[in-house]
């Protein structure tokens, strides 16, 4: 693990600019080739983002951004607000359609999928993938029907199914036990921490195959945000998780791999034992040790 | 320091201070709570007083004639010179001595004195003057007749009479045999002859009498009593008397029909147009077009409402359906005039902005992180629309519906021409098929308000029967909307996880 060969500032293979003008190039408008670990490379992806591009309108967003994203594996983002991570994520599951303005080059795919492809059933795609965003937000019916919302609206009607995932769900998001005697009652009359881990049972309910988490425990408490994280590091090997996070602790303990943003572009991209202990760049130490900017 | 502190207070601007605006705010509200406080015990008091049985007074006048009847109500008015001159020297007394304390006026009486087919009026005022001394008493055995026809009888009983020959002459006993007899089957037979204060005697059959009593026996039960069965009747009976007596059912049933029709066929249309425009249409400036548009027809009079569904439904789809399916009758119009499917239709044309306004405010109310969610679970947008955005928007568009409710209850103008008519001799809805009739015309509250107040031959009559309307229409206004409130506020309850 801490072999000596990835001593920081010394990107082994690189033909970027020299390290210390990386974010000086980006912020100028240049697009820089990240820098992504051979680890990375060396996983089977399950999510491969090529080239991708998104703009505003008139305003871009995201440029060039290549991130394969490990089957399997809990990989998180991390960068300075703005840098485009929460865009990111929604443009794996296409959310970023809901947004007139909105418009994409470059490739995503899901296996073999490209999810920008021409007659692409965005709603399949969707079922594939479970979304927690970063503001809980539970729909205006009971607990049980919020579970198994997403089974509901794929025509699943058997009661002893649905109560078996609801249950299952619950459990995984680490609620089961708060609200196992009000299953009937209101979703909103949660409080917020339920809520937020209410949306992650209803991201897994339907078991997909990604699960996407912009800033989950951005709104919990330490406790709630424990349970959280340990329900992700329990979801690791089932699902491929990839989460944004402003939380350099929580990157560290629930992550397997590590992408650092900068302005719509990755700078670095690797493991994240190498990435916040011995990252490439110096660029990413000063960041995840917050001499930042 | 002190004196120099408030002078400095006293320099800023009356504005500037605040204290008169709230004042002025203040003095606004106390003005509109006071209107609409006046108004609603106006109606309350006219309302709930006029089926009290009032006592009847005999009077003789100074030039001998007797009246005898209800006062109805009092005044004092200012006589014109020539009236009081005119008079003899008694009453020109008595009425220059009235006009000294009251100030140049004098005080007179309404008094409803009936018998129409024999002194060609029902009510006739009666000056304090021209009373002569002693002439008020309260008969005892005075009686109150209401009838089928004529309007009311008032005198005092001096026989009994069955078929052709006179059975009993005290009144206690003639008052037995009524009420013994007054239900019988050959009721027709019976008679009780009667003698006005005139003088005049008049037989009346026993199957004219909707209801007769003697004002100045009843205890406080028996008016009671009388008081209940008088709402009663109103309530659940057809009207009589060219609407001035007897019930208001079918106008009651007309109105809660019309506008339960009205609002079942415009909250679908409302909230479909609004699901339209908010969640489907790009938004632009087409859809800004439209919005105004819907604005402003919430401003058009409501009476073009009425000639648009007349022009329209009447007589265009309802000639049309005539022409089609009714061929056979025609020229008599069938769907082709007023009926209370092109009323209800009319007035949910009329209040469909109210449930598009109310409803795209309910629907841009749900967060957008709501839909959010239900998208990235999958769901069409047809899915999030049914199962998130309408659940969370229901108290909203029932806010809407019931606002849409109370408009269309209260609204006359257009009824006037698309089916509300004064007297409809069958209800909409019976028990003949097809059961629902939507082609017939109806009664409707509003409409026999007006009617009442102002198309009535005998106004006095019918006066109080306007606020007993009033009030009832109010009732009905106010008792639709709470159960629209209750079930709102459950839904709420439900789906918001709000408690009120
Ligand atoms: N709907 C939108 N329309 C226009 N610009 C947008 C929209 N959403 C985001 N942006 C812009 O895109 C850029 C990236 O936003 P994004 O939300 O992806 O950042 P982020 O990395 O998630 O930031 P944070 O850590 O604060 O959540 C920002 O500059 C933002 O202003
Ligand atoms: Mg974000």
């Amino acid at each position: 693990m801490n072999a000596p060969e990835f001593q920081r500032n010394i990107p082994a293979d690189s033909t970027s600019p020299a390290a210390s003008d990386r974010l000086a190039a980006i912020a100028s408008g240049q697009v820089v080739p990240a820098d992504i670990h051979a680890e990375v490379r060396a996983e089977d992806p399950l999510i491969r983002v090529e080239k991708f591009n998104l703009s505003y309108g008139a305003k871009q967003v995201l440029f060039d951004v290549d991130l394969p994203i490990p089957r399997g594996k809990v990989t998180a983002l991390i960068g300075p607000s703005g840098c485009g991570k929460s865009t990111l994520l929604r443009s794996v599951n296409r959310m970023n359609d809901l947004i007139d303005t909105v418009s994409v080059s470059g490739g995503i795919r899901l296996t073999e999928d490209d999810v920008y492809g021409r007659g692409v059933d965005v709603i399949e795609l969707r079922r594939r993938m479970g979304m927690v965003f970063q503001k809980s937000n539970p729909f205006p019916m009971s607990i049980r029907e919020n579970v198994v919302y997403a089974l509901r609206i794929n025509g699943e009607r058997n009661r002893r199914v649905l109560d078996s995932v609801c249950e299952k769900a619950l459990r995984g998001a680490a609620l089961w036990d708060e609200v196992k005697d009000r299953l009937d009652e209101s979703a909103l009359g949660m409080s917020g921490g339920q809520q937020q881990r209410l949306c992650i049972a209803r991201a897994i309910a339907a078991e997909p195959e990604v699960l996407l988490m912009d800033e989950p425990c951005s709104a919990l408490d330490p406790i709630a945000t424990t349970k959280v994280e340990e329900l992700i590091l329990h979801l690791r090997g089932d699902y491929t998780v990839l989460i944004v996070t402003h939380n350099m602790q929580q990157a560290s303990r629930v992550s397997d791999y590590t992408a650092f943003m900068y302005l719509g572009q990755v700078v670095e991209y690797g493991p994240t034992v190498r990435l916040f202990t011995n990252p490439h760049l110096k660029e990413t130490e000063d960041y995840i040790t917050g001499r930042f900017g | 320091m002190a004196a120099s502190g408030r002078s400095s207070v006293r320099a800023i601007s009356l504005l500037a201070q605040g204290e008169p605006m709230v004042w002025l705010s203040a003095f606004g509200l106390v003005m509109g709570l006071v209107m609409v406080t006046s108004l609603v015990v106006l109606v309350f008091w006219q309302g709930l007083t006029t089926f009290w049985p009032a006592p009847v007074v005999e009077i003789t006048t100074r030039d001998g004639a007797v009246v005898m009847g209800e006062v109805t109500r009092s005044e004092t008015f200012r006589p014109e010179p020539s009236l009081v001159a005119g008079l003899d020297a008694e009453a020109q007394e008595a009425a220059r001595a009235e006009m000294a304390r009251r100030d140049g006026r004098l005080h007179r009486r309404l008094v409803r004195t009936g018998n129409f087919e024999l002194t060609g009026e029902h009510f006739r005022w009666v000056e304090d003057f021209g009373v002569s001394p002693e002439g008020e008493t309260r008969p005892a055995w005075a009686i109150v007749y209401e009838r089928r026809a004529w309007g009311r009888f008032y005198g005092t009983p001096a026989g009994f009479v069955a078929g052709d020959s006179l059975i009993a002459t005290d009144p206690q006993e003639i008052w037995n045999l009524y009420r013994r007899h007054r239900h019988d089957d050959d009721a027709g037979e019976f008679a009780i002859r009667t003698a006005t204060a005139a003088g005049q005697v008049k037989d009346i059959a026993l199957n004219d009498i909707v209801r007769a009593y003697p004002a100045n026996r009843l205890s406080l039960a028996e008016k009671a009593g009388l008081y209940l069965g008088r709402w009663w009747e109103f309530l659940t009976a057809e009207p009589r008397e060219a609407n001035s007596e007897g019930g208001v059912f079918p106008a009651i049933f007309g109105t809660v029909l019309m506008t339960l029709g009205m609002t079942i066929l415009v909250v679908p249309f409302g909230v479909m147009s609004a699901l339209y425009l908010r969640e489907y249409a790009k938004q632009g400036w087409l859809t800004s077009v439209v919005r105004i548009s819907i604005n402003n027809l919430a401003g058009v009079p409501s009476i073009v409402f009425g000639v648009f569904g007349l022009g329209f439904f009447s007589y265009f789809l309802g000639g049309g359906i005539d022409a089609l399916f009714f061929a056979d009758k025609l020229p008599n119009p069938t769907f082709g005039t007023g009926g209370i499917m092109w009323a209800s239709l009319t007035l949910a044309l009329l209040t469909l902005p109210v449930v598009i306004v109310a409803t795209e405010e309910a629907l841009s109310a749900v967060p957008d992180s709501m839909r959010e969610g239900s998208f990235a679970c999958g769901a069409t947008r047809w899915q999030t629309i049914r199962r998130v955005v309408l659940p969370r928007s229901l108290p909203g568009i029932m806010t809407g519906a019931i606002l849409a409710m109370a408009r269309g209850a209260g609204e006359v103008a257009p009824l006037m021409l698309v089916g509300a008519v004064k007297l409809a001799p069958d209800l909409p809805l019976d028990l003949h098929f097809p059961f629902l009739h939507p082609e017939r015309s109806f009664m409707h509250l509003g409409f026999h308000i007006y009617d009442l107040g102002f198309q009535s031959q005998n106004s006095e009559a019918a006066k109080p029967m306007v606020f007993t309307t009033t009030l009832l229409l109010m009732g009905i206004v106010l008792f639709l909307n709470a159960a629209a409130i209750m079930l709102r506020t459950r839904l709420a309850r439900k789906y918001t996880g709000s408690r009120f």
